[in-house]
């Protein structure tokens, strides 16, 4: 295994055990999302035509909702006893720990949107089972560059005094394509139409995820140092 | 530089916005020698730490690492520093051996459960090293963090109060570690309010005053009460 993998690792390794152990972001989470869930509920009432048209919005708002609480504390952890130091005066590649951190973050999310999917299904039942695969396929490709882009401006807002403001206000702007592309793409695969018919959405999901990834291991070092 | 010449500074000059906190700093260390920082609250010696650390970078001047220009070749000086400063740089949801682990593999060390067991047992802490850091006091803290030294020793290493939080069995185990460090080659930069014991290590002290190193002396040939004359004189302007 190559240095660069083992420091990735090294990293995804730290921070699952410190979350399998603390529970402080799943727990919180997984209380959030159930509370969301029911707010929308609530709100969207049975009428089935007006569920059917919000659906994908509301599962969309929730996945993005728990994922910013997710990536905003992704980097907290460093900021106790200046951990942060340490990942800095380590000598190497420094992307490294941006994809360590990145695998971590999507494993978390990954979690949290497993957990909303199947409460979704139950609050408003929908049969998921025939949509399940594309949906799968869109929200991996929607989540990744969720993720990629939140893990780099929760680097960069991780020392700035407001950064519980800040973080939100430089993620979702830059965010905006992937969110369209990927309500467009759910909206397709819960009303049962193959992923061809939203081909452009999906090439422009594959593309952003590219970008943000390779953007943040390209500035992740120079982030890190500032 | 020569080769034993571990850290240089010259010239060193540090402002945040209209403050000066570090001006034409001079300092010379070479290996096997340990220089005691001292200076009142606010002389700018966590600063200079810091730059020398290349955690920070000076307004103007030149840092050099084992030879490495830290403004041109902060990896190069990187693969040479250990710091000790006043945050432990632990994970407090590991244990002691899977803290360690982590800091070895992310700077390519080896992660043989034997060397952790080693390394830990050089600290003391062989027997709570399955033990969450977050139950540890600050002395252990401090005693895992220099855990990472006896892993993988640095040529340089920088020590922010490194005494704070130990008891007096702790101080006489941490003299008798840097000593040891001392002995192997390295150069040791150590920030400090202690007058006493911890100055043992130091061949040199250097005051810190109004951002300049007032006096930079040896040693050796000082007593503890010329120790504290020099420094009332120096860093709190007791004439």
């Amino acid at each position: 295994m190559t240095h660069f993998a083992r420091r990735a690792l090294a990293v995804l390794w730290k921070d699952l055990a410190i979350e399998r152990r603390s529970k402080e972001t799943l727990n919180a989470l997984a209380f959030f999302s159930l509370l969301l869930l029911f707010i929308f509920q609530f709100s969207l009432g049975g009428d089935r035509e007006r569920l059917a048209a919000a659906l994908p919005g509301v599962l969309w708002l929730g996945f993005l909702l728990s994922g910013l609480l997710a990536l905003g504390r992704s980097f907290l952890v460093e900021r106790d006893n200046d951990c942060w130091e340490g990942l800095l005066l380590a000598p190497g590649d420094k992307s490294a720990i941006f994809l360590g951190k990145l695998a971590g973050n999507l494993a978390l999310m990954f979690t949290v949107e497993t957990l909303l999917l199947i409460l979704f299904a139950v609050f408003f039942n929908v049969e998921l089972g025939p949509a399940l695969g594309p949906l799968v396929v869109v929200i991996v490709l929607g989540t990744i560059g969720f993720a990629a882009l939140g893990t780099l401006f929760a680097a960069m807002t991780a020392h700035v005094r407001a950064r519980e403001l800040l973080f939100p206000v430089l993620l979702l702007p830059v965010q905006v394509p992937v969110l369209l592309a990927t309500v467009r793409a759910t909206e397709a695969a819960l009303a049962g139409e193959p992923l061809a018919a939203v081909a452009n959405w999906i090439t422009l999901l594959v593309v952003a995820d590219v970008i943000y990834v390779v953007a943040g291991v390209l500035t992740f070092d120079a982030i890190l140092e500032t | 530089m020569t080769s034993d010449l571990l850290v240089h500074l010259s010239g060193v000059r540090k402002a945040f916005a209209a403050t000066l906190v570090l001006d034409d700093i001079a300092l010379d260390v070479r290996g096997g020698e340990a220089v005691a920082l001292l200076g009142a609250n606010g002389a700018g010696k966590t600063t200079l730490l810091k730059i020398v650390a290349t955690l920070a970078r000076p307004t103007r001047g030149t840092v050099q690492v084992a030879g490495h220009d830290c403004a041109r070749d902060a990896e190069g000086a990187r693969r040479h520093l250990g710091l000790v400063g006043h945050g432990s740089q632990l994970y407090e949801d590991l244990t002691a051996r899977e803290n360690l682990r982590f800091w070895a593999a992310l700077r390519g060390h080896p992660t043989e459960g034997t060397r952790l067991g080693e390394a830990l047992a050089v600290v003391e802490l062989e027997g709570v090293s399955d033990e969450r850091v977050r139950t540890f006091s600050a002395g252990m803290k401090r005693r895992l963090t220099l855990a990472r030294v006896a892993l993988a020793p640095p040529r340089v290493l920088l020590l922010d109060e490194p005494s704070a939080g130990l008891d007096q069995r702790g101080r006489k185990w941490l003299e008798a570690f840097l000593q040891e460090f001392k002995s192997g080659g390295g150069a040791i930069v150590m920030a400090t309010h202690s007058l006493g014991r911890e100055l043992s290590v130091a061949d040199r002290i250097a005051i810190l005053a109004e951002g300049r190193i007032a006096l930079d002396t040896a040693r050796a040939s000082l007593s503890v009460e010329d120790v504290q004359r020099l420094y009332a004189l120096h860093a709190e302007g007791d004439g």
